[in-house]
């Protein structure tokens, strides 16, 4: 099992290009479709959690998908496995092919990898707001201006969230209830 | 000592880093350029863009790489090595430990009334950002022109198949295979 969430990982980690987020849909495939390490309905707390923590998110998931896989022996595999390829692959670029950048062949690679990756961002807005309560559009919609537009930091507004769902919780939830 | 130095300076971004990615490039550059001056401004940005075409997350890209760089001008291209190795396990370390900590307290305390409410509020918001880190790279505060995700109207259409491939539940690592193949014949052959 070990070896297993090792080598999904190694996966996720070579295909990762352009940041964390790209990564949710390859994680998507690789840890619900293919493997059910993790429900599909679990799969936005997940996030949830890879987001609030510091450090990359691709850290992040990886060590939570590990650990409930496999335990902390699992959280070591699957971190090792998102890490090597990023590692080995800089080692090389700075060793051998400092001029990478401007290899032709490269750069025609990228320009059509780039868009790609932006709908493998977009693509899980889409499928993670589907089954969603109607007002809860609107927090994603106000969340996305804030840090996009008015460039708030995303832990201030994690932060704000947590204390209003909180207060909602405990306090608003049972008063409807009733 | 060098290499404590890079332990130290990477171990706080993997600590302070909050919100993935690029929001962790500034801090970044402050430790490598402002505080340490391992680098100048214009190496960094050769970092960055490197990162673009390497696969992983940025942070382990330029730890690896920040790493080596500083390793190898202190002494041989092994202790180059040695440095990449000690700076990509010092970012790692705070995601290994303090993941590990949310983790078993989230799946201990699922269904506490607390632990609920602060999920309920953030779920939206963890969309919303993905949103805005998708509109980032969509529309740019300001990015050089050989940087912009969208050129023509071929990056458009890629954009599109890829979509409607994520919807198809096409394999994405096969989606990207498919969109280097293309840019390669769109940009170099044709």
């Amino acid at each position: 099992m070990t070896f297993t969430l090792f080598r999904s990982f190694l996966k996720i980690g070579a295909f990762t290009f352009g940041g964390g987020y790209a990564m949710i849909p390859i994680i998507e495939h690789e840890v619900i479709d293919r493997r059910a390490w993790i429900d599909r309905a679990d799969f936005l707390d997940l996030l949830t959690l890879a987001q609030s923590a510091p450090g990359p998110i691709a850290l992040n998931t990886a060590v939570f998908v590990g650990y409930k896989v496999h335990g902390f022996r699992g959280a070591l595999a699957s971190i090792a496995g998102v890490v090597i390829p990023s590692f080995t692959v800089i080692l090389l670029v700075a060793l051998l092919f400092a001029d990478i950048r401007h290899n032709p062949w490269v750069d025609a690679a990228f320009r059509g990898m780039r868009p790609a990756v932006v709908a493998l961002i977009v693509a899980p807005v889409l499928s993670l707001s589907r089954g969603m309560h109607r007002a809860l559009y609107g927090v994603i919609v106000a969340a996305a201006l804030a840090v996009w537009g008015l460039g708030w930091s995303p832990i201030y507004v994690l932060a704000a969230a947590a204390a209003c769902g909180i207060a909602w919780e405990m306090f608003l939830a049972k008063k409807l209830r009733r | 000592m060098i290499f404590w130095q890079l332990f130290v300076s990477y171990l706080k971004i993997g600590f302070f880093g909050f919100g993935g990615g690029y929001a962790m490039l500034s801090l970044i550059q402050n430790e490598v350029v402002v505080q340490h001056a391992w680098m100048t401004n214009s190496e960094f940005a050769d970092i960055v863009a490197v990162s673009q075409i390497t696969p992983g997350p940025i942070a382990i890209n330029s730890a690896t790489y920040v790493g080596y760089t500083v390793g190898s001008q202190a002494g041989s291209a092994w202790w180059g090595v040695l440095g990449a190795v000690v700076a990509t396990a010092a970012v790692c370390l705070p995601a290994l430990t303090l993941m590990l900590l949310i983790t078993r307290f989230f799946l201990r305390l699922k269904h506490n009334r607390i632990v609920e409410g602060a999920m309920l509020g953030m779920r939206p918001v963890v969309i919303g950002m993905i949103a805005s880190a998708a509109l980032l790279l969509i529309f740019p505060h300001n990015a050089a022109a050989d940087e912009r995700n969208f050129i023509d109207a071929w990056s458009w259409l890629l954009f599109g198949g890829v979509l409607v491939g994520q919807w198809r539940r096409v394999n994405p690592i096969l989606l990207i295979v498919l969109s280097a193949a293309a840019g390669i014949l769109i940009y170099r052959i044709f």
